[in-house]
């Protein structure tokens, strides 16, 4: 992967004061410095707080349906209101108010993914990285075998069997989207096998779980987080994705992808209804890929000074 | 080179066998697939009744190394819904879903690689960090919904293209923008990277100093070396891009695999989906078998391993 270099001005930072800097303040200074990583984390801040605070802040009960109150334009279109800022659906229920609620089925999702996903994928790739020989030859076949299935159809497949809820997509993308957990920390950990430290450990008579989990694992948090912000922006598009199709999370409950596809009829002539969740999908997703880039670049050693 | 090449496809066979083993196994694990095909008002004697039609009675080994049997000699049963043998099926739809793929493979190498040489070779000014904006937005946008928004703009608002179906070259346009923007920002980020990488090397520097034209130093000496990953990548992209495809072929109406895929999941028809899944699933592993031997015959490096 390419670094994504976004312009790095903290290299051009004027050397204020010769004095020494305490670290946690360079670490602030370099995440400042990096633009995509100050505009990413401040949607995403935004994103989370909109989600944890939807109950309060939300205008209207995002399940209240009224009929009188259908397809209201948003505020500023010419008959839009401010009693529904965001207009409203199909069926009178005010936009905003779901759009508010749905943040919380993306985020839910994004983050039990990631996390799921990524104890199943480190635990592969740590053993398969450290152990090497027959332990790395089935762990490499199991991640060539899983990137062979294709996520979207089994998915959908396993979804319609089971039949689409919130649990049912949670567990599936966890069960799906390990790989690339898998094969970061797999390669992370051939380098690190042979360092020093890890020598160092063994010759103190460490025991393996000990190195792996002590030593190993704190020098992988760099590489994992921002696997983990890859994957759980994957996952959030491919909630939306599933819900867009139907076989995710169930109406009446606000997702964002379910939106777009109740939306979808009414696309011509009121554009709105499927412009907001849509955008508020992206805008989510590449502020937690912007955040990722940032993390790599900043925890990247020649982005350090 | 021959070992290499060997070693790789009895790999690839082996893959092939375990993804047939896994995605048999998902489906009828995963639910009583007689109780889903009866539907949910059917009588307990009617669930029996199509348990012995389908077979689904025998042990689930027997019926396994059946199908796996046939499989291998590319049968793969009836469909449960139409009279048709599911190659039949198949065979009218995979040609749409190929050109599909193709179409959006093309476009997005056509513009993945012009774009990635150009933020290279200006790297850091503005070309560089609009074609690292446009990928990144790429990258953020629910398919699904970049698609509709394709619709609503040039098929009903500018009344360009045609908006769904597959009667003529027009109506593959749209699509394949939408899909084809989807593998973009990984071909086009591995171009500048790889660009980068090569511009700093010393043969280029060379080439520089026997005073070679920018042009012919570019195109001639180091595109040629930064495009061999590339070319791989596209290999893998366009497998993911077939597996892909169902989201987009559902929007657009397009009559291809996924669509066929899609319509079968709804349907119950288990003999359709298990197919469309194997078979996408083959054209993944043959494209990556492609993509690692055009890597190795084009790298001496990675013959010796």
């Amino acid at each position: 992967m390419a670094s994504t270099s976004l312009p790095l001005s903290a290299a051009a930072a004027p050397p204020l004061a010769l004095l020494p800097v305490p670290p946690w303040r360079k670490a602030l200074r370099r995440v400042i410095g990096h633009r995509g990583m100050t505009i990413g984390s401040l949607l995403l801040a935004l994103a989370v707080l909109a989600a944890l605070l939807a109950p309060w802040i939300a205008p209207h009960d995002p399940y209240a349906q009224d009929v009188m109150q259908r397809l209201i334009p948003p505020v500023w279109h010419d008959k839009g209101s401010w009693e529904h800022i965001l207009g409203t659906d199909k069926l009178g229920r005010d936009y905003l108010s779901r759009l508010l609620f749905g943040a919380r089925v993306s985020l839910l999702i994004g983050f039990t993914t990631a996390l799921v996903a990524g104890c199943i994928g480190t635990t592969l790739g740590v053993l398969a990285g450290y152990f090497g020989g027959r332990v790395d030859a089935v762990v490499s076949y199991v991640i060539t075998c899983r990137l062979a299935m294709p996520v979207v159809l089994v998915a959908l497949a396993m979804a319609s069997l089971v039949g689409g809820s919130l649990n049912v997509v949670i567990v599936l993308l966890s069960l799906l989207l390990w790989d690339r957990f898998a094969i970061v920390t797999r390669s992370a950990t051939q380098q690190l096998r042979d360092a020093e430290f890890i020598a160092a450990a063994k010759a103190l008579g460490a025991s393996t779980p000990y190195i792996l989990v002590r030593e190993l694992l704190p020098n992988l948090m760099g590489a994992l987080t921002v696997v983990a912000t890859l994957e759980m922006a994957h996952a959030i598009l491919l909630e939306s994705t599933l819900s867009f199709l139907g076989l995710g999370v169930q109406p009446p409950t606000p997702s964002w992808g379910l939106m777009v596809a109740e939306g979808k009829a009414y696309m011509f002539f009121q554009p709105w209804v499927i412009m907001i969740p849509g955008v508020a999908l992206a805008v989510l997703v590449l502020a937690i890929n912007l955040v990722g880039d940032g993390i790599r670049d900043i925890t990247a050693p020649d982005g350090r000074n | 080179m021959l070992t290499y090449i060997l070693r790789r496809l009895g790999v690839a066979l082996c893959v092939m066998l375990t993804v047939a083993v896994v995605s048999f196994m998902l489906l009828h694990l995963s639910g009583d697939l007689a109780t889903a095909i009866a539907g949910p008002e059917s009588s307990a004697a009617d669930v029996e009744k199509i348990r012995v039609q389908y077979g689904l009675d025998r042990p689930i080994a027997t019926q396994f190394f059946e199908w796996l049997a046939a499989a291998a000699q590319l049968d793969f049963g009836r469909s449960f819904y139409f009279q048709n043998t599911v190659m039949e099926l198949v065979g009218e739809r995979l040609p749409i879903t190929l050109k599909l793929g193709a179409v959006s493979l093309l476009l997005a190498v056509v513009v993945a690689i012009p774009l990635g040489v150009l933020a290279a070779l200006y790297r850091d000014t503005w070309i560089d960090r609009l074609s690292l904006l446009i990928a990144t937005i790429g990258q953020a946008m629910p398919n699904f919904w970049f698609a509709l928004a394709l619709i609503v703009v040039f098929a009903v608002g500018l009344k360009w293209l045609p908006v769904a179906g597959n009667a003529s070259w027009l109506h593959f346009v749209l699509p394949a923008i939408a899909l084809g923007y989807y593998a973009m920002p990984s071909l086009m980020r591995l171009t500048r990277a790889g660009m980068l990488d090569v511009m700093g090397s010393d043969y280029i520097r060379t080439a520089r100093a026997k005073g070679l034209s920018p042009a012919r130093v570019v195109f001639k000496h180091a595109l040629r070396n930064a495009i061999i990953p590339v070319v791989a990548l596209a290999a893998v992209e366009l497998g993911f891009m077939l597996g892909g495809s169902v989201v987009i072929e559902s929007v657009y109406s397009l009559q291809g695999l996924g669509q066929l895929a899609w319509d079968s999941i709804a349907r119950n028809d288990y003999p359709v989906v298990q197919a469309v899944v194997l078979i996408i699933a083959m054209f993944y592993i043959a494209l990556t078998f492609v993509a690692d031997v055009l890597n190795a015959a084009l790298d001496p490096r990675m013959r010796t391993r």
